[in-house]
């Protein structure tokens, strides 16, 4: 378990702020630029010293400002991925790898780099030079890197954002798969909620220096408790299998996950992510095939209705979660309440494939 | 196109102009007399105990200069503290301090009757007139082109490489000798071109400091101005050797300033 508590001021910024994360888990620290993120990751590795705080890693207290304790960085054991990823330029990559292996000789040191990055599949890069790695096999070297050590805690910050679109969709997939398999406490900074839904077990939301609302994403988005946060969620996310469509729109027919089929104008094929936003949703009494030139509809049955300054979110159980965004009018039309039955309607154009 | 017409051939002229004034004098020294009058100068065994005591000073002074100077612009580099600007102009000022006033300024201070002169004699050491002296007056002028560099390199290095090593287990004194040093290495190595470059030419603050005693404190610039009025073969020999070592010092500088601004960029 990691528990982090910060407070402090840098000029006009003001951070106040407190997580949790327990072993095995992943919390995603999601936000816009400027919010904090860095820098309570930053005060989690000992990097930064908060005006107040505590920090503890199981037992072990890393910082406390009451007491006047405080862990060099060197000793807190954290595996750290950064933004750039920060690779020594003038190692090879096994050597950067081997940086955090103490008291061993160089052979064995050796040897265990390369089994970290065969792990990664990048054992050819052994004694490459960082400069001449692509993105993603930086963001491999440099998570191989952190684990190397056996760290306790696993600090991430924006681990996939230098990567192109095409990637990042593949590392975000590895990353998710390494968080899940080194059963310690891992804390990730993203400015993204898409990353943070997929990479975080559990996601805050911080804005301001100030943690708005933590919960799953799922939450965050049935839920939102702000406009802020309402917007920061963006779209609602599907999974599916997609097909070619009948006809010669060339359209795409994606097979959902847990059943319903949609309809996306995008080109896709195989396993895919399907995105739309939730202001593109509209609700419509259950059954309905409107006259409209809506091609997805999905029955669906109300779970939470939550206003959200002048519009209201309203979170709805199908096969997989959806979430609709609709005016405050619409919900004295349609009755709209916990329970109630509706048939969820969005346009094939509005509706996003990425292949995963 | 008429009113322009002027403007790029004037600078062509000026820069020509520069050049040749720039240049003459060291070409000169070259083509004044034949290169076998050269030779024969070089072997006046005053002439050879100047080069060696140059080469013998310089080496040392340079060796102070980096032990001390790595640490201390490390410290000026990597981090902030109140009167940090004031402490980097300190240490700049050899840098526009005539080589006159830094002999004297050294000899008040460091000389028989300087403030610190009798700390000096107490722990048995002699500078002024000794060999030690002209190591001593050779690091005052020098060391600022060194720190300056360092300074500045230890600045370029990617401050999340620091990080990084730190939360992989490598203390500050680690991190400071695997990755600092490595990663500033062309541009410490530009300054200590420079820094070595101007020890060697230098003649005001050790004669006034050192004196110009043979095979004791008369380095070879000392030589060349000795030998001005008796020997001018031997002061051009002298002249030929210090041209050929400053320009292979501003040559390295400059590849080795290169090569790091290409490798900080990449």
């Amino acid at each position: 378990m990691l528990r982090v508590e910060a407070r402090t001021t840098l000029g006009a910024f003001a951070l106040d702020a407190a997580l949790e994360v327990p072993a095995g888990s992943c919390l995603a620290l999601a936000g816009p630029s400027g919010a904090g993120k860095s820098t309570l990751l930053r005060i989690a590795a000992g990097l930064m010293r908060p005006q107040r705080g505590r920090v503890t890693c199981g037992d072990d207290v890393w910082l406390d400002t009451a007491t006047g304790r405080q862990v060099a960085p060197e000793l807190r054991a954290c595996g750290y991925v950064f933004q750039d990823y920060a690779l020594f330029g003038h190692m090879a990559v096994w050597q950067n790898v081997a940086y955090g292996l103490r008291g061993l000789a160089r052979a064995e040191r050796r040897r265990r780099a390369e089994e970290l990055l065969a792990r990664f599949g990048i054992a050819q890069l052994a004694d490459e030079r960082p400069r001449t790695l692509s993105g993603g096999e930086r963001q491999r070297v440099a998570l191989a890197r952190a684990l190397a050590p056996k760290p306790r805690v696993l600090l991430l910050d924006e681990p996939l954002s230098a990567l192109d679109a095409r990637t990042r969709a593949s590392a975000s997939r590895e990353l998710a798969g390494v968080l899940r398999d080194t059963g310690v406490p891992a804390l990730l900074v993203t400015h993204d909620f898409t990353e943070a839904a997929v990479l975080g077990d559990r996601v805050a939301v911080i804005d301001a220096g100030q943690i708005v609302q933590e919960g799953t994403a799922g939450e965050l988005a049935a839920a939102p408790g702000s406009s802020f946060i309402a917007d920061f969620t963006g779209a609602v996310v599907l999974t599916g299998v997609a097909r070619p469509g009948p006809g010669a729109d060339e359209v795409t027919v994606v097979d959902l996950d847990g059943g319903g089929v949609a309809t996306s104008t995008d080109r896709g094929s195989g396993a895919v992510a399907l995105s739309v936003h939730p202001w593109e949703i509209s609700l419509e009494p259950a059954g309905a095939r409107g006259e409209g030139s809506a091609q997805n509809h999905l029955d669906a049955e109300v779970v939470t209705v939550t206003r959200v300054a002048n519009r209201v979110r309203v979170a709805l159980a199908a096969p997989q979660p959806l979430v609709a965004e609709i005016t405050g009018a619409a919900v004295g039309e349609l009755h709209l309440a916990p329970g109630v039955r509706v048939t969820a309607t969005w346009k094939a154009t509005a509706t996003r494939l990425v292949s995963l | 196109m008429t009113r322009g017409r002027w403007f790029a051939p004037s600078l062509v002229v000026a820069l020509a102009a520069a050049l040749t004034f720039l240049t003459l004098p060291v070409v000169a020294i070259f083509v004044r007399t034949s290169p076998a009058n050269l030779l024969g100068a070089l072997d006046d065994p005053g002439v050879l105990d100047a080069l060696w005591l140059s080469l013998r000073t310089t080496l040392i002074a340079v060796a102070i200069i980096v032990v001390v100077g790595t640490p201390a612009a490390y410290l000026l580099a990597t981090r902030t503290f109140r009167g940090h600007a004031l402490v980097v102009t300190l240490v700049e000022l050899p840098l526009v301090l005539p080589p006159a006033v830094a002999g004297v300024g050294l000899l008040a201070a460091l000389g028989p009757g300087g403030i610190a002169g009798g700390a000096i004699e107490d722990a048995g050491l002699r500078l002024v007139f000794e060999t030690a002296g002209v190591v001593v007056a050779l690091t005052f002028v020098a060391a600022p082109f060194f720190i300056r560099g360092a300074q500045a390199a230890f600045g370029a290095v990617d401050r999340s490489w620091l990080e990084a090593s730190r939360t992989l287990g490598a203390g500050e004194a680690r991190t400071f000798l695997r990755v600092a040093i490595p990663a500033a290495a062309p541009g410490m190595l530009a300054g200590l071109a420079l820094a070595w470059g101007r020890a060697v030419g230098e003649f005001g603050a050790t004669l006034i400091f050192a004196g110009s005693f043979r095979g004791r404190t008369q380095t070879a610039p000392l030589a060349i101005y000795e030998r001005l009025g008796t020997d001018f073969d031997a002061a051009l020999a002298l002249s030929a050797v210090l041209v050929a070592i400053a320009g292979a010092l501003l040559l390295s500088a400059k590849l080795l300033g290169v090569r790091g601004v290409a490798r900080a960029a990449r």
